[in-house]
């Protein structure tokens, strides 16, 4: 048998650490929600009264937090990709400074934003109130993915060209932009709706201050289980999170995957054509 | 195929174009193309043809003052959606979401005829340029010759009144290029289209042009038919982008053109010192002592049906010549010319 040399041990340490640190804390977690009690371990048996009473003390901050991220969606959907849409047809020293700027929510601690939010428009009581004001956060937050994810997809292919093609067939404006502009974006809006929601669903750090007792999101809700329930119902909380937010990242995954296509190489067409057993005459007529 | 009655003469009157940053794309230019011709413009990269097409096509529209005609209507204020034009681009410009048929139909589909019509004028279009089985096909399962093919049926399927092709054979290779500028051809001489074909291709403007357009830096070099384009180039120019020229200077008496050790027939009018110029196949090697001129072989190269020979010595620059000669050239080797002297040409500068 060959020797394992030091690259062998190294990457098994490496493998050792991420399942110590990722995945054993999830398992826990996990585990820790699901038995009757937890200092007892397991042996005291499984249980899922916890999730049932994180439903009933919490199902609020669900239902709100799937609320803020569908709208969240819809205002990144009407804004984000026409304005990446904008972005990719004019390119220039404007363009790009916009679409730098948008990033600047991402770089700047979401404390930071929600404080510039509260400062600003904190005195509207209505809107301070409602969780359109949380919205706003996370639309902030959110709208440079989406912008970034279709753009990197427009941007790929040749629009300008294929909206002239498509202008030149006697589309106008709305018909290029419907038939042409945005299926040919689908796979970056598709990517950028999955990382709005997920992040929307996910956002803790600015929603924190934005949210009022009564405007309480699933993560500000599970650092409210944490700090003041058992541990098991914060911990059979994390599963329901888990739940939520699991499938969204399998979607992103598999769409972001490429897509394995071949392309024939460039030979005659007679001869490209030939499996197909249909006689390719020559058109010199 | 009803393209007969579509048939439009376009007009092009004091069509300048000056871009957002300053750039003179064209300089002013009036140009009228016949209805049914099929005309090329044609030049080297930044010489305004493609802006010229895309004039025409309604993607630019002119400086202040420039108008387009199509027929008598003046469509300078049209959007190209409004021209009823066809166009192939370089790059295919094929709609990634959509079959080759939805791609062809797409026109159709805009235009809002009906399913029946489409499907039919789908089914149309693939027979007529041969790839009636890829009608299900996706675009990016298309070779390059396949996707023009496409291209051309989508552009031709809604019947417009002229079709405008940019570079179309650019993006293909050689042999491929040849079969397809060859079907071109014929598709155009049967639809009688006015057609506006753009390249910088002087095989491909030679072969499919009723007239030739040169274009350098924004102006018009020379219009005019294929061999009137090569066989009297109005400038220096145009004698050299297409194929290829050669050039003595000699001083004219007495019927003939007198270099330094040479004399050459010369029937020109022209008097003292003149330059004169020949196309490579007008050149014959010739045994010593049956042609006037005498140079030395620089290389050769065999092209299978001709070898072409550059030859120095002769004038102050080296001569191109093709010869069908099968005997091999060494460089350093003596040649002795003959040049056909109806062939000479001289430039007004």
């Amino acid at each position: 048998m060959r020797r394992r040399g030091p690259a062998f041990y190294l990457q098994l340490a490496l493998t050792l650490l991420v399942a110590a640190f990722l995945i054993v804390p999830v398992g826990m977690s996990i585990t820790a929600g699901l038995t009757t009690n937890f200092f007892q371990g397991v042996k005291s048996g499984l249980t899922l009264k916890w999730v049932g009473e994180v439903w009933r003390l919490y199902s609020e901050t669900i239902y709100l937090s799937m609320t803020i991220a569908l709208a969240c969606l819809v205002v990144n959907l009407v804004v984000g990709v026409p304005a990446a849409y904008a972005l990719a047809k004019r390119r220039n020293w404007f363009t790009r400074l916009i679409e730098e700027s948008l990033v600047l929510p991402i770089a700047i601690p979401g404390l930071a934003t929600a404080l510039a939010l509260i400062l600003t428009y904190g005195t509207y009581r209505e809107f301070r109130t409602s969780w359109a004001f949380i919205l706003v956060g996370h639309v902030l937050f959110t709208l440079p993915f989406m912008v970034r994810s279709v753009l990197a997809i427009i941007s790929s292919i040749d629009l300008k060209t294929l909206e002239e093609g498509a202008a030149s067939l006697g589309a106008g404006f709305w018909q290029r932009f419907w038939g042409v502009v945005l299926p040919n974006a689908r796979p970056g809006i598709l990517a950028g709706s999955l990382m709005v929601v997920t992040l929307s669903i996910g956002e803790f750090n600015m929603t924190w201050m934005l949210h009022t007792p009564l405007t309480k999101t699933l993560p500000v809700g599970l650092a409210d289980s944490y700090a003041s329930m058992r541990l098991e119902i914060g911990s059979a909380y994390t599963i329901v999170f888990l739940f939520m937010i699991v499938p969204l990242l399998i979607a992103m995954q598999l769409l972001g995957r490429p897509r394995a296509r071949v392309a024939p190489r460039e030979e005659d067409t007679a001869t490209a054509l030939a499996p197909v057993a249909v006689p390719a005459t020559e058109i010199r007529s | 195929m009803t393209a007969h009655e579509h048939r439009i003469p376009i007009r092009l009157v004091r069509c300048a174009k000056t871009f957002d940053d300053g750039t003179r794309a064209l300089e002013p230019l009036d140009l009228e193309i016949k209805a049914g011709e099929t005309i090329v413009f044609l030049g080297p990269s930044g010489c305004g043809k493609t802006t010229t097409l895309r004039l025409i096509a309604g993607l630019e529209s002119p400086d202040a003052g420039g108008r387009v005609f199509f027929g008598d209507t003046d469509v300078t204020e049209l959007p190209i959606e409004r021209r009823n034009v066809g166009m192939v681009f370089q790059s295919y410009a094929l709609f990634p979401n959509m079959t080759v048929g939805e791609n062809i139909a797409y026109g159709l589909k805009v235009r809002r005829l009906p399913h029946a019509t489409r499907a039919e004028r789908v089914e149309e279009m693939l027979a007529m340029m041969q790839i009636g089985q890829l009608g299900h096909r996706r675009v990016d399962q298309l070779s390059g010759g396949q996707r023009q093919r496409v291209a051309l049926a989508r552009a031709l399927a809604v019947r417009p009144r002229v079709l405008l092709l940019d570079e179309p054979l650019t993006a293909l290779d050689a042999k491929l290029r040849d079969g397809l500028r060859i079907e071109i051809d014929a598709l155009l001489r049967r639809l009688g289209m006015t057609a506006v074909y753009v390249t910088h291709d002087q095989a491909e403007a030679m072969a499919l042009g009723d007239r030739i357009v040169v274009m350098s830096h924004g102006r018009v070099a020379q219009v005019g038919r294929p061999r009137d384009i090569y066989f009297s180039p109005a400038n220096r120019f145009v004698a050299d982008f297409v194929g290829t020229m050669n050039s003595l200077r000699g001083v004219a008496r007495d019927g003939h053109l007198e270099m330094a050790g040479s004399r050459l027939p010369w029937r020109g009018t022209a008097t003292g010192e003149v330059e004169v110029l020949f196309r490579p196949e007008n050149a014959t090697i010739v045994a010593p002592g049956a042609g006037s001129l005498k140079g030395r072989v620089v290389s050769a190269f065999f092209m299978g049906d001709r070898t072409r020979v550059v030859i120095d010595g002769v004038g102050a620059t080296r001569l191109i010549v093709e010869t069908p000669a099968r005997r091999e050239f060494h460089p350093g080797e003596d040649v002795h010319l003959r040049v056909d002297a109806d062939a000479l040409l001289t430039l007004d500068r």
